[in-house]
């Protein structure tokens, strides 16, 4: 009895989920979820545009989504050079951090003395403001170049740090029994078992780094104040500010903004490219 | 009560493969987990360790497979060779409850380890991984990654892992504990085989007296706190054996014999 029930009911559900795949395959899930931003992208600049237009707002209070569109382009050759500037900063600051972080944390997985001596600095600088502590890193440093580079690597270390020194730590216990059966030596454990097991835990770091290296860059370079042709674009961001040039303010603000969510997506991809095959963070679960 | 073979009427192994004398082990927080245990281990034997939750099963294990030295007593390999260090070199190979596998690594490399820890290439290991995941069955699997695997096949992995070195002495810690009783019956079966055609020697932590019987040449019942040897009886049936084993008057014999020994054990353990 139970058997011939579904019959009509899958006949008339087979229809359905029909046009549910055209429409699938219309909007896979990827399409759409590039879609669906994108639009609401669109949608707010309208409005955002309709707004300004409607009730005449002065450009110097709000300037239109053209007005800022227009100044991105004039702009470009002021603006593109300090993007320049803040991306090298950023980026060697990155680099540094996770050179500096890695070593330092396997270091510390390797002797107690050492995480000891120096992890309790490390959490100090980390909890230390980076706002309060440039002040002084500007009058040691040679050139604002340099303290804006040691702002942003300071920021940008301490995620790398602890998150490898955690994932250093957090190695299976049985599968660290496992090596010392087959008595492994340490660097066959640190190499074929901590640090593949840390690879996780160091990519999660990555990507909190990736954000905040550029944000102590803006940071370092509001406290540090730099100007002339070594200016990034936190520096022009402040001038447009002072000169009410509001639009090219905006035009600083999303050169800024649309840096940080490439550096989120790029850290994000390495993240996955690396872990794909077999972490789960990175599993698409088919149950 | 009565049972068949007490520690004094096992016909003693001629050459014990490992013993532990007068093993005792107190951990750091005052848990004495081990006192006074002393287990003649021969060539050959299939032994299982069978006891209460917490009576020091995995702790003698441990010990046996070198993790963790005892705090007093000592460990013999009396047929074993010694090196310059004096350390004994004992061909080891050990089992965990969990399948314990590298999940960044593909079953190949898995059981690879082992060799590799030792020096041997990927190239050169080539035969003797093939060989080892064919006497699990898992020859078309050597390029999966742990997370593609059930539960039962993980596990089979690790038991090629431990077979690769081809080892003197298999030490098994409720290897099957956490899978359905088929696939624990069918992987059952596969150890025997394999254990028959080698030769090793076993010793096989359970908390299951009909695995333990299914299984064991000799079953080795463990109290608590302290943990110790309570009784140690033979299981005389021949092998190979085959599902009809299990409905035996034998098997059922010893089921008995072995679960009266386990409720005994438990009686003489002082409740924690
Ligand atoms: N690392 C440790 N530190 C302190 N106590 C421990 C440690 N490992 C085990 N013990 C204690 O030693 C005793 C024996 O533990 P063990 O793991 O050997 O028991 P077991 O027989 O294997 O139990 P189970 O069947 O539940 O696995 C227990 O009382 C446990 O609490
Ligand atoms: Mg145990």
């Amino acid at each position: 009895m139970s058997e011939i029930l579904p019959a009509p009911a899958s006949s008339a559900t087979s229809s359905g989920s029909g046009f549910r795949r055209a429409l699938g395959l219309v909007f896979s899930p990827t399409l759409v979820r590039i879609l669906v931003p994108v639009l609401m992208l669109f949608l707010l600049l309208a409005v955002w545009q309709w707004y300004v237009v409607a009730h005449k707002v002065p450009p110097y209070i709000l300037p239109s989504p053209v007005l800022v569109a227009n100044a991105l382009v004039k702009d470009w050759p002021i603006l593109g050079a300090a993007l320049v500037v803040t991306l090298k900063i950023t980026f060697t600051a990155l680099i540094l951090a996770l050179v500096g972080g890695v070593a330092l944390a396997i270091l510390i997985s390797q002797s107690k003395w050492v995480e000891l001596a120096i992890y309790p600095y490390a959490v100090i600088l980390q909890v230390t403001p980076i706002v309060a502590i440039s002040p002084l890193i500007i009058i040691y440093t040679p050139s604002t170049q340099v303290a804006l580079l040691i702002c942003a690597w300071i920021v940008a270390f301490f995620p790398v740090l602890s998150n490898t020194a955690q994932g250093l730590k957090s190695t299976d216990h049985n599968l660290l029994n496992l090596f010392e059966l087959y008595r492994a030596s340490r660097w066959q454990t640190l190499f074929w078992l901590r640090i593949p097991a840390a690879l996780p835990y160091f990519l999660a770091g990555l990507r909190i780094a990736g954000g905040l290296a550029l944000i102590a860059a803006v940071v370092a370079e509001f406290a540090a104040g730099s100007a002339g042709s070594g200016s990034g674009l936190a520096f022009r961001l402040l001038e447009a500010q002072f000169r009410l040039n509001i639009p090219r303010l905006f035009a600083a603000l999303i050169l800024l903004s649309v840096t940080g969510v490439l550096i989120f997506f790029a850290t994000s991809l390495v993240s996955h490219l690396l872990l794909r095959k077999w972490h789960e963070s990175a599993l698409r679960r088919e149950n | 009560m009565t049972f068949t073979a007490s520690p004094a009427g096992m016909p003693a192994p001629a050459r014990p493969l490992v013993s532990l004398r007068s093993v005792s082990k107190t951990f750091s927080n005052g848990t004495l987990a081990l006192e006074h245990m002393s287990l003649d281990i021969g060539q050959g034997e299939f032994v299982s360790l069978l006891g209460p939750s917490g009576c020091g099963k995995s702790t003698a294990l441990r010990i046996i497979a070198g993790l963790g030295a005892p705090s007093s007593g000592s460990l013999d390999w009396p047929t074993s060779m010694h090196d310059a260090t004096g350390k004994a070199e004992p061909e080891v190979s050990f089992v965990f409850q969990e399948p314990t596998l590298m999940p960044w690594a593909t079953v190949y490399e898995n059981v690879w380890l082992p060799l590799r820890l030792r020096g041997i290439s990927k190239k050169a290991a080539a035969s003797d991984v093939r060989e080892a995941l064919a006497m699990v069955g898992l020859e078309k699997f050597e390029t999966a990654y742990p997370r593609e695997l059930s539960g039962g096949m993980k596990m089979r992995v690790s038991i090629a892992r431990a077979l690769v070195t081809r080892p003197r002495l298999l030490l098994m810690d409720e290897p099957f504990a956490a899978l359905d009783e088929i696939t624990r019956f069918k992987l059952n079966n596969d150890l025997l085989t394999l254990w028959e055609k080698f030769g090793w020697t076993v010793i096989f932590v359970t908390h299951s007296v009909f695995e333990s019987v299914y299984l064991s040449s000799r079953i080795v019942v463990m109290a608590a706190r302290p943990g110790r040897v309570f009784t140690d009886m033979g299981v005389e049936a021949p092998y190979p054996r085959g599902d009809e084993f299990r409905t035996s008057t034998v098997y059922n014999d010893c089921c008995r014999q072995a679960s009266d020994a386990l409720d005994a054990a438990m009686n003489a353990s002082v409740p924690a």
